[in-house]
C-alpha cells in the first residue's frame, strides 16, 4: 500500500462543511461514554474515528445517527440542526453501516439494497396492490439503482444470494450499497475492515476512495492504524469518551499522547498496537 | 402445494448405488397383483359399513383406492426395470416404491381395523382383505430390497410447455375430485383411510421426486397454476349435487383462509406475533350484523352491503391503529400478551354492550341472529338455482362469494409482499434496528401491517354475518385466534399454498372427525409439538424459511440460489 491517494488530497478542493457535531455528551447513568466531543466533516472528506476499546467511538457515531438521543451537544448536517431519529437523520442525507453486520439475513443482496432505497420511494399500499403507474415506475426504478450499486461494490454477480449465504467480507460491501441506496452526502462506516485480511482491506480501502471520489464525505471508525493513516485526511482521536487530538494523520501518528493512549498505562486491550493490527 | 420440495434428508441420505437383491423386482409384481386381485375380493363380511366393500368382482371407494396406488407402484416398477426406464432415470423409483408399501400396508392394517371395530370383530373381515394386506407388505418389502439410485436432478427435468401445463391442470383436477370425494364420505373411518391415501399418495410422489418438478413446473407457469387452483376451487360446488352439508363446511374453510391470510401479513410478514386476531373478524361481522335488516339489529341506518362491507373493513382497520399505536412500542412476547388482551376486551365489549351497561349495541350474549341472507345487485343468497343441471344452494351462493374474497385477500398479500412495503416489512422482521437505521419508517410500516391484517379480516366478517346468520360474543373466543395462529405455523408463515393448506387442514378435520371433538385439541398440540420437532418451518415452506431452519444444509443453499437465478433469467 502507497501513501500517493493521501498526497493528492491537498490538490482536491475542500467544500463546506457537511457535519458539525458540537459539544455532543453521552451519559448512560453514571457513565460518560462521550463527553462534549466536536466533529465538523467537510464535502468531499474521510475523516478518521480512532481509539482504543471502550473510547465511545461507536456510541459516538450513534449519536450522530440519531439512534442515541445525546445527553447534551447540538448535530447540525449541511447547516440545520438534526433531530435524533434515524429516519429523519437518513432523509437529510446520513447512512451508516454496522460494527457487527447488520444485514437482513433472510433476504437476498438486492432486496437489501432496495430495502436502503425505501426512504428515497413514495408507494403507499393502494398503489402497490393495484400495480400502480407510481408503483412500476417506482420499482423498476429502485430495481436499477440497487443493481447498480451492486455493481459499484463488485457484487453484481451475487444479485440473488441470500445475505446470509455471502461471504464476510462480501457482506460488509454488501451494507455499504444498503447504505449508499439511501442516496447520502456522507456515509459513517463502523470498523469496515474489522475481521479482514491483508488483501481485503486493501479492496476496502480502494472502494472507499471511490465512494468518497463520487462525491461523498466519509467518516471511517477503525483500529487498523496503517489503513486508517493511508485513507483519511483528518483523525480525531477519542479516549476514554473524550477528544483527544483531531489533526492529519502525520500529526496524530506521531503525537506522544495517542501512543500512549494505546500502549502506555497497559490498561487497554494490548492488540491496539498502531499499525500492528490485522 | 409448488413449494414444497421433497424432503431434505432424503437428499443426503440418497446414497451410492447400493446392489439390490436379485428376488427383490419379482416379488414387487407378486405385491402388486395380490393388491389388485385382492381389491376385487370382497374385504368385509357385512355390507354395510365402509360404503360396502362385500360384494366380489365389484370394487368399492376404498377399494378403488387401493387398487390406484398398487397401479401407481406398478409403473414405479416397470421405471425400474423394463419399458420404462427412461422415467427411472429421473424418478426415484425406490424411495416412492418404500412409500406406497408402507402406506398401503398401514391403508390396510387399519381398513382390517375398521371392520372388525364396526362390525363386531375380525372375523367380519373377508379373504380379500388379507389378500390385499399380504400384497401391500410384498411391495414394502421388495422396495426395501431394490437398489438405491443416483439420479438426474429433477428440478432441470423439462416437459414441452404443453405438457406441462396440462399436468398441472390435471393436478388440480385430481386435488378437486379427493376433495370432493373425500367430503362426500360420510363416516369417519372412511374419511381417515381416505386421509391415509392422500397421505401415502403424496408422500410416493414427493419421494420420487414427481412434485419437485411439479413445483418447478408450477414456477415457469405461475399464471396457469395460479388459474387453474382457481378453476378447480370454482368447479368445487359443482360436484356436491346441491347438497349444503359439505358446501357449509366450505364456507366457513374459506372465512377462515381468508383471515389467516390477512394476520400471515402481521405475522409471517412483518413478524409480529398477535393473538388476538380473532377480534377484527369479529368486528368486521358486528358491523354488517348491526347494520342489516335483522329484526334485531340496533341500528336503524341500513346501507347497501358493499358500502357496509367498506364500513366492517374499515371498523377494523380502526380498530387496529387504535390498538396498535400504542402496543406497537412493546415487541415480542410483550406483544402478543397485549393483544392476547384485546381480542378478551373486544370479546367482553361485545358481552356487555347489553343496554344494562352502556348502550345497546349487541344484545349482549344473545347476539345478533336472524340476519338475512345477503342481496347483491337483485340477487338473493338464500335463493337455490341450477347451473347446467346442477343445483347451487345458499352455501354454493356465499361460496363463490367469498372465493372472490380469498383471491382479492390472495392478490393483496402477495402484491404487497413484492412491494418496498413488504420488504420493508421483512426488514423489519428480520433486524428492526437495521432496518430503521436504513430509513425504514419501523413504526408506521408496523401500524400499517396491523391495519391492512385487520381489514382484510374485517372483510371477511361482514360476509361471515350472513353467512352465517347470527353474530354472537362466544365466535369470537381466543381459541379460534390461536387456530388462525396454528394454520400459519402448521402451513409455513408468509407463504400463500401453506397458509391456504394450514386452515384448510384445521377447519376441516373437526368438522369431518366430529367423534373426535373431545380429544381436538390435544391432537392439535401434539400435531403442533411435531411439527416444530420435524418441521418447524411449515408444510410449505417458503424457500427462505427453510434455510433458516435448515442452516447447515449446502445442497439446499445452492439449489436456491440456481432457482433464483433461473427465475431471473426467465424474466
Amino acid at each position: 500500500m502507497t501513501v500517493t491517494d493521501t498526497q493528492n488530497t491537498a490538490e482536491r478542493s475542500i467544500g463546506a462543511p457537511v457535519l458539525e457535531a458540537s459539544g455532543v455528551t453521552m451519559r448512560f447513568g453514571g457513565l460518560l461514554a462521550v463527553n462534549d466531543v466536536d466533529l465538523t466533516v467537510r464535502e468531499g472528506e474521510i475523516v478518521g474515528l480512532i481509539g482504543p476499546n471502550g473510547a465511545g467511538k461507536t456510541t459516538f457515531f450513534n449519536c450522530l445517527t440519531g439512534l442515541y438521543k445525546p445527553t447534551s451537544g447540538q448535530v447540525r448536517f449541511s447547516g440545520t440542526p438534526l433531530p435524533p431519529k434515524p429516519r429523519a437523520v437518513v432523509r437529510a442525507g446520513m447512512a451508516r453501516t454496522f460494527q457487527n453486520i447488520r444485514l437482513f439475513a433472510n433476504m437476498t443482496a438486492l432486496e437489501n439494497v432496495m430495502v436502503g432505497r425505501y426512504c428515497r420511494t413514495s408507494s403507499g399500499a393502494l398503489t402497490s396492490v393495484l400495480h400502480g403507474p407510481k408503483f412500476r415506475r417506482e420499482e423498476a426504478a429502485s430495481r436499477a439503482r440497487a443493481q447498480e450499486l451492486l455493481d459499484f461494490v463488485g457484487l453484481g454477480r451475487f444479485t440473488e444470494h441470500l445475505a446470509r449465504n455471502m461471504p464476510y467480507g462480501d457482506q460488509r460491501r454488501l451494507e455499504i450499497a444498503r447504505a449508499l441506496a439511501t442516496d447520502p452526502k456522507l456515509i459513517l462506516l463502523d470498523e469496515p475492515t474489522a475481521g479482514m485480511n491483508p488483501q481485503e482491506t486493501r479492496q476496502a480501502s480502494d472502494l472507499i476512495f471511490k465512494i468518497r471520489d463520487s462525491g461523498l464525505s466519509v467518516v471511517v471508525i477503525e483500529h487498523d492504524m496503517r489503513f486508517i493513516f493511508n485513507l483519511c485526511d483528518r483523525v480525531l482521536c477519542l479516549v476514554r469518551g473524550e477528544a483527544l487530538i483531531e489533526g492529519t494523520p502525520d500529526e496524530v501518528q506521531s503525537d506522544p499522547r495517542v501512543i500512549e493512549a494505546y500502549i502506555g498505562t497497559g490498561e487497554d486491550e494490548e492488540d491496539d498496537v498502531p499499525g500492528g493490527e490485522v | 402445494m409448488t413449494d414444497v420440495e421433497t424432503p431434505v434428508d432424503d437428499v443426503a441420505e440418497a446414497p451410492v448405488a447400493k446392489p439390490g437383491k436379485p428376488i427383490a423386482w419379482p416379488l414387487g409384481l407378486v405385491g402388486v397383483a395380490l393388491v389388485i386381485v385382492g381389491s376385487f375380493l370382497s374385504w368385509s363380511y357385512d355390507g354395510s359399513i365402509l360404503n360396502d366393500l362385500s360384494i366380489n368382482f365389484y370394487p368399492g371407494g376404498l377399494q378403488i383406492l387401493a387398487i390406484i396406488v398398487a397401479v401407481l407402484s406398478l409403473v414405479l416398477l416397470l421405471a425400474e426395470r423394463g419399458p420404462l426406464t427412461k422415467l427411472g432415470t429421473w424418478l426415484d423409483a425406490t424411495l416412492g416404491l418404500r412409500a406406497f408399501g408402507v402406506g398401503l400396508t398401514l391403508y390396510m392394517a387399519l381398513v382390517i381395523v375398521a371392520i372388525s371395530v364396526e362390525s363386531d370383530g375380525l372375523i367380519n373381515v373377508n379373504p380379500g382383505a388379507y389378500v390385499t394386506l399380504v400384497g401391500a407388505a410384498l411391495i414394502a418389502v421388495s422396495a426395501y430390497l431394490l437398489p438405491l439410485h443416483q439420479l438426474r436432478d429433477m428440478s432441470h427435468a423439462r416437459l414441452p410447455d404443453w405438457l406441462e401445463i396440462f399436468l398441472i391442470s390435471a393436478m388440480m383436477a385430481v386435488v378437486l375430485f379427493l376433495a370432493a370425494y373425500a367430503l362426500g364420505l360420510g363416516d369417519a373411518w372412511s374419511f381417515i383411510l381416505c386421509l391415509v391415501f392422500v397421505a401415502t399418495g403424496a408422500t410416493g410422489l414427493f419421494r420420487t421426486g414427481a412434485m419437485t418438478f411439479m413445483s418447478h413446473a408450477g414456477q415457469r407457469h405461475r399464471k396457469v397454476l395460479t388459474l387453474a387452483a382457481f378453476a378447480a376451487a370454482f368447479l368445487f360446488p359443482f360436484t356436491q349435487n346441491g347438497s349444503d352439508a359439505n358446501m357449509s363446511i366450505a364456507g366457513s374453510v374459506l372465512v377462515f383462509s381468508a383471515t389467516a391470510m390477512g394476520l400471515n401479513i402481521v405475522v409471517g410478514l412483518a413478524g409480529l406475533l398477535d393473538l388476538g386476531y380473532i377480534a377484527f373478524l369479529g368486528s368486521g361481522a358486528y358491523v354488517a350484523a348491526t347494520l342489516s335488516t335483522s329484526a334485531f339489529a340496533t341500528i336503524n341506518w341500513k346501507p347497501p352491503f358493499l358500502l357496509v362491507m367498506l364500513i366492517g373493513a374499515g371498523v377494523a382497520a380502526l380498530l387496529g391503529l387504535i390498538i396498535g399505536s400504542p402496543t406497537l412500542r412493546v415487541s415480542g412476547d410483550y406483544l402478543a400478551i397485549v393483544t392476547l388482551g384485546f381480542g378478551e376486551i373486544f370479546r367482553f365489549s361485545m358481552f356487555n354492550l347489553d343496554g344494562n351497561n352502556g348502550p345497546n349495541l349487541t344484545n349482549g350474549p344473545n347476539g345478533i341472529p336472524g340476519i338475512p341472507d345477503l342481496e347483491l345487485f337483485g340477487f338473493n343468497f338464500g335463493d337455490a338455482h341450477t347451473v347446467a343441471g346442477i343445483e347451487l344452494g345458499r352455501f354454493s351462493n356465499y361460496y363463490f362469494l367469498l372465493l372472490l374474497l380469498l383471491g382479492f385477500v390472495i392478490l393483496t398479500f402477495a402484491r404487497l409482499n413484492n412491494s418496498r412495503i413488504g420488504r420493508g416489512w421483512v426488514a423489519i422482521r428480520e433486524d428492526e434496528k437495521a432496518a430503521e437505521a436504513m430509513g425504514v419508517n419501523v413504526f408506521g410500516l408496523k401500524l400499517l401491517a396491523f391495519a391492512v391484517g385487520a381489514f382484510l379480516a374485517g372483510l371477511a366478517g361482514t360476509i361471515k354475518a350472513h353467512q352465517d346468520g347470527a353474530v354472537s360474543p362466544d365466535q369470537f373466543i381466543f381459541l379460534e385466534s390461536a387456530f388462525l395462529l396454528a394454520a400459519i405455523v402448521l402451513g409455513g408463515m408468509g407463504t400463500i399454498a401453506g397458509v391456504l393448506l394450514g386452515a384448510t387442514i384445521l377447519k376441516l378435520l373437526p368438522e369431518k372427525l366430529r367423534f373426535f371433538s373431545e380429544y381436538r385439541l390435544f391432537l392439535f398440540g401434539i400435531l403442533l409439538v411435531l411439527m416444530m420437532r420435524f418441521r418447524p418451518e411449515g408444510l410449505v415452506a417458503s424457500k427462505r424459511r427453510q434455510l433458516e431452519f435448515h442452516e447447515e444444509d449446502e445442497a439446499l443453499a445452492v439449489e436456491v440460489e440456481e432457482e433464483r437465478l433461473a427465475v431471473e433469467e426467465a424474466k
